[in-house]
């Protein structure tokens, strides 16, 4: 199964700001009702992003001028909360293809790079100088690139850190281990076949 | 050379090392429910793939089924869909399934435990982030997403990277009144909501040698609530006596080499930690949240915080939203806060002990007017053993509505929701916002006992008065 190489995402950014942004918010649970992912961008953010009666709230998705924002930056902790892999679903629906953010949750990180959505960490400074470049101007071209480990934008660079597991994944296209762990099938059944309570 | 429990586990379970340096690990126990598992399954049939070791994979339905109505079809299409989708896959790969009619059927976290699955010295996964209360048996279990789920159905294995091992120990004897619920409130609100990224927590010390493997549930259960994708306690005399004679409990000559085994898989003593922890029981207050996640907590006596005191922009912006939110005054006493709803149940709260604790204080009080109680047993075996012992029927009589198993209120997939910006004493995990169904619902996480002194009387109490348990 070839993969894509995720070396580098770029694109025009949106600031979602705020610590500890739970995956209940990313995507409310009434949301997972669904037996396939499509069609979950449309529910992305939806009860900080939607008035009950479905019109819009004030949020930085629902400003024209972030309308095709392919690159979200946030606060610490972000997607912490719930292991639902319907919230990088969403955002990854809804169009985006990073995060950038001052940390990440443990679950909601690894559910992101196995859809080949990096998720980098910055420098709180850092990301309010993104962020203001993209205040500034919604066109400025925001980069992440995993080769350098640096985001570049409006002609400035800032360093990025990603786990290494991660970023080799993704460089290399074997984000989604699906292969690879087959491949490791006959060690697998090896190993269960030396623990008593895996027999059949 | 000493290793702890993870490291015993983990090397036993490692299959090999992946290209980008992670772990293939064997995933000895796979629990799957309606929720986040169908989708898996699909992709599965899109790659082609089977099911590789149906017989480590167990199905029950807990997070979308209703708890007031038990026939078939469900009221809302959509869940009944999502079941008879997990029904249908478990048939076609022989997985075992505790559907309702069983008798088995409950939050997936509790019937693990119940029928013995759950056993030291091996891995769990599963699609629910509450998967680490199976490390109050010496497991090794944390929650996963949904390709990792299809991961784990076609290969037994899935990618993870090794995560240290952070030792919190525990001494002292709890205060009256305060409970297993409140030692991880206190835990969490004291090492911080993501204090625990890329750490496994082992619980320890004599609070957690004493406490029953209910208590070390609840513990573990709010593990990932720390921001620890794993937590556990070494397993002992407790672990193995809760075990004997379970449905899936080794039997016979195969139960003493199994305890032998068990025994052996606890950390050695002498073995190094990444971080160590200490916290006095003593110190430890009925704990309740005041924001919109679990660290935002205080004790009952506490007031609210102040934005104005806070020490830092960060901080003092994450109160402003949370009283926003939580419509709470600062500087306010939590005693007193009106409430609306009563929920008591959960993966962390939904078992015989909870409800037989409650049930001794509750006998012969009344859920205050206007207030919507309801007691959600975690299991159909936990709903079971309340109605033997009466539990149900002072659980009724004080005025709860006693329901049947399942998530419920907690995460409110299912029809039992806050409506508008109502405000509920829940027994459960997480109080983000929009979590109990309304997305202007309000949660204050607390204890069982809590929760039924915030029924009777209509608010946010101290259960010590309430229920005359004298503070010291």
């Amino acid at each position: 199964m070839a993969l894509e190489k995720i070396t580098r995402v770029a694109g025009r950014a949106v600031s979602v700001p705020g610590n500890d942004i739970d995956t209940d918010r990313i995507i409310p649970a009434r949301y997972l009702k669904c037996v396939t992912f499509d069609g979950l961008g449309e529910f992305l953010f939806y009860d900080v992003r939607k008035n009950a009666d479905g019109s819009d709230k004030p949020h930085p998705l629902n400003e024209a001028r972030h309308k095709g924002a392919t690159i979200l930056l946030s606060g610490a902790n972000f997607g912490c909360g719930s292991s639902r892999e319907h919230a990088p679903q969403a955002l990854q629906k809804y169009g985006m293809r990073g995060v950038v953010a001052e940390g990440f949750a443990e679950i909601f990180h690894g559910n992101s790079t196995a859809l080949g959505m990096p998720c980098v960490t910055a420098s709180r400074e850092d990301i309010a100088r993104i962020a203001a470049a993209v205040e500034a101007d919604p066109d400025t071209e925001v980069a992440i690139d995993l080769v350098s480990m640096t985001i570049s934008f409006g002609g400035q660079s800032v360093a990025a850190t990603l786990r290494e597991s991660a970023r080799d994944a993704l460089v290399h296209g074997r984000w989604d281990p699906i292969g690879e762990l087959i491949e490791g099938a006959a060690r697998a059944a090896k190993v269960a076949g030396g623990l008593r309570y895996m027999s059949a | 050379m000493p290793r702890t429990l993870f490291e015993k586990v983990w090397d036993a379970h490692a299959v090999g090392t992946l290209a980008n340096g992670q772990t293939q690990l064997l995933v000895g126990t796979h629990l799957i429910h309606e929720v986040t598992s169908p989708q898996a399954f699909g992709m599965m049939r899109d790659l082609g793939l089977r099911v590789a070791m149906p017989h480590r994979t167990f199905a029950t339905v807990d997070h979308i089924v209703p708890t007031d109505q038990v026939s078939e079809p469900y009221a809302d299409p959509m869940a009944d869909a999502m079941i008879k989708e997990l029904r249908k896959s478990c048939r076609e790969a022989g997985i075992t399934f505790f559907d309702r009619a069983t008798g088995k059927q409950g939050i997936v976290h509790i019937v693990g435990p119940e029928q013995g699955i759950t056993q030291p010295g091996t891995t769990i996964a599963c699609g629910d982030s509450h998967t680490s209360t199976h490390g109050a048996f010496g497991a090794i279990a944390f929650g996963i997403g949904t390709t990792q789920i299809r991961d784990v159905l076609a290969t037994q294995t899935m990618a993870l990277g090794r995560l240290k091992v952070r030792r919190i120990e525990v001494n002292g004897r709890l205060r009256p009144g305060v409970y297993a619920k409140d030692v991880i409130l206190h835990i969490i609100c004291t090492l911080g909501v993501n204090g625990g990224t890329g750490y496994a927590y082992e619980y320890a010390g004599d609070l957690f040698d004493r406490f029953s493997m209910e208590e070390r549930m609840t513990v573990c259960n709010m593990s990932i609530e720390g921001g620890a994708r794993a937590g556990y306690v070494n397993p002992d005399e407790t672990t193995f006596a809760y075990l004997k004679g379970r449905p899936y409990s080794p039997k016979g000559d195969e139960w003493d080499a199994a305890v032998a085994r068990w025994r052996a898989v606890a950390s050695d003593p002498g073995c190094a930690y990444d971080d160590t922890v200490a916290i006095d029981a003593a110190d430890i207050a009925p704990t309740v949240t005041w924001g919109i996640n679990p660290g935002q907590g205080i004790p009952i006596t506490g007031s609210v915080p102040d934005p104005a005191q806070a020490g830092s922009t960060d901080e003092r912006a994450s109160i402003e939203e949370a009283l926003a939110y939580m419509k709470l005054k600062p500087g306010a006493p939590i005693k007193g806060t009106p409430i609306d709803v009563a929920f008591l149940g959960s993966c962390t709260n939904g078992r015989l002990s909870d409800f037989q604790e409650v049930a001794r204080f509750l006998k012969g009080r009344r859920v205050a007017p206007g207030v919507k109680a309801i007691a959600v047993p975690g299991s159909q075996g936990v709903g079971v053993l309340c109605a033997e012992l009466g539990i149900d029927k002072i659980f009724r009589d004080a005025g709860f509505e006693w329901r049947n198993a399942g998530c419920s209120m907690c995460l409110a997939m299912n029809p039992d929701k806050l409506v508008g910006d109502q405000m509920c004493a829940s027994s459960s995990n997480r109080n983000f916002k929009g979590r109990q169904g309304s997305p202007t619902g309000r949660t204050i996480l607390m204890s069982p006992i809590m929760v039924a002194a915030a029924a009777v009387t209509g608010s946010v109490a101290d259960a010590r008065e309430v229920f005359g348990v004298g503070p010291n």
